[in-house]
């Protein structure tokens, strides 16, 4: 091997802010949990969870500096797999529903779909 | 020799011939140091290909996770009474993994300097940040190794039923968190390897990509415990 091109270097100035803004978001991610389960949090919860990942693909990970292609290569089937996450969520939609049909009543019944609410009224 | 496409292959004869060449062709172009992605090396153009094989199968892991617990009629067990910890007389939600996140995340900065240092050519600084961060995923696989045993033994959760509600919970926490866990544990084992390497001499004549490199995986485990805390912790 030879000595080729020196690599991914950064000052380290730039490791220390995101590594301190790490901290801080973790902090606030942890924070959420004294939230009541609703919109509220959940926006919380992903908000900071997209944040701490980018930083730390974006900067510990060297995305940011890398060619287009690279990252088109890395952060494209990531993006196409919400479609899976999106089928996912009308199957357990469906599945939840038959299991009321089928099993009975929920326990929680403002967790239910809107289509079984409008059949068990 | 008859250039095909720019490459110069031996005419194939025989099957046995055929099946070597083809053989041997595979592994030249496997081995052959060649950068497919321009400016990037090689070893790390695998290392991502690696880790986004290993997006897809945490994705099914969590993907998973997401349909058992839309799908249940039984209620989900809270995970910050699950996972609370009594201290400082009260007891405190989710306190042992917050503490985990923040290990976690200590080792990923530790790593990142051991790059940096790798890439000025200081080898001891890099190795001993690379074996630092080793100790602090050890100390997550610790606290990780208490909080199972603590499930297992003290509440009684198991992969098909806990005291809590949704059966289903235990067979997540179980998959998700010990997948993760061995991931982490994996990472330490191939850290202190290449701390090793580097101290021996292996990578002088290299510039240390390979300390980036294996800070990708390192990266990537903490990558995974960030929706592995929002979505199964924190939701």
């Amino acid at each position: 091997m030879t000595i080729k091109e020196p690599g991914q270097q950064h000052p380290i100035r730039v490791y220390l802010i995101v590594w301190g803004l790490l901290f801080l978001v973790s902090a606030l991610s942890y924070s959420t949990d004294f939230i009541d389960r609703g919109l509220w949090r959940w926006t919380l919860i992903l908000l900071f969870m997209v944040l701490k990942a980018g930083f730390i693909v974006a900067v510990f990970m060297h995305m940011r500096w890398e060619r287009f292609v690279l990252i088109s290569v890395v952060l494209t089937p990531p993006v196409l797999l919400l479609v899976l996450v999106g089928l996912m969520t009308i199957e357990s939609d469906y599945t939840r529903s038959t299991r009321i049909e089928h099993f009975g009543e929920a326990v929680h019944d403002e967790a239910l779909p809107v289509s079984v609410r409008e059949i068990a009224n | 020799m008859t250039p095909v496409l720019g490459v110069e292959r031996e005419p194939m004869k025989t099957i046995s011939e055929a099946r070597e060449t083809l053989l041997t062709t595979f592994s030249d172009d496997w081995g052959s140091d060649i950068a497919a992605l321009k400016g990037v090396p090689w070893g790390k153009a695998m290392m991502w290909v690696f880790l986004l094989s290993d997006t897809f199968i945490f994705t099914c892991f969590l993907v998973g996770y997401m349909s058992v617990r839309m799908s249940t009629v039984e209620p989900w067990p809270n995970p910050s009474e699950v996972f609370a910890l009594h201290a400082f007389g009260a007891s405190v939600p989710l306190l042992l993994i917050a503490i985990m996140t923040f290990v976690l995340i200590s080792s990923s900065g530790t790593m990142a300097m051991a790059v940096n240092m790798g890439y000025q050519r200081r080898k001891e600084a890099a190795t001993n940040l690379i074996l630092v961060t080793a100790l602090l995923g050890a100390t997550f696989v610790g606290m990780q190794a208490f909080e199972w045993s603590k499930l297992i033994l003290d509440e009684g959760v198991r992969p098909w039923t806990n005291p809590f509600g949704a059966p289903q919970f235990g067979a997540v926490f179980f998959m998700v968190t010990g997948f993760h866990g061995l991931h982490v544990s994996a990472g330490v084992i191939y850290l202190l390897t290449i701390a090793f390497r580097i101290r021996r001499g292996k990578y002088d004549e290299s510039n240390f990509e390979i300390v980036e490199i294996t800070g990708l995986y390192w990266h990537f485990v903490d990558l995974v415990w960030v929706f592995i805390f929002a979505l199964f912790y924190l939701w």
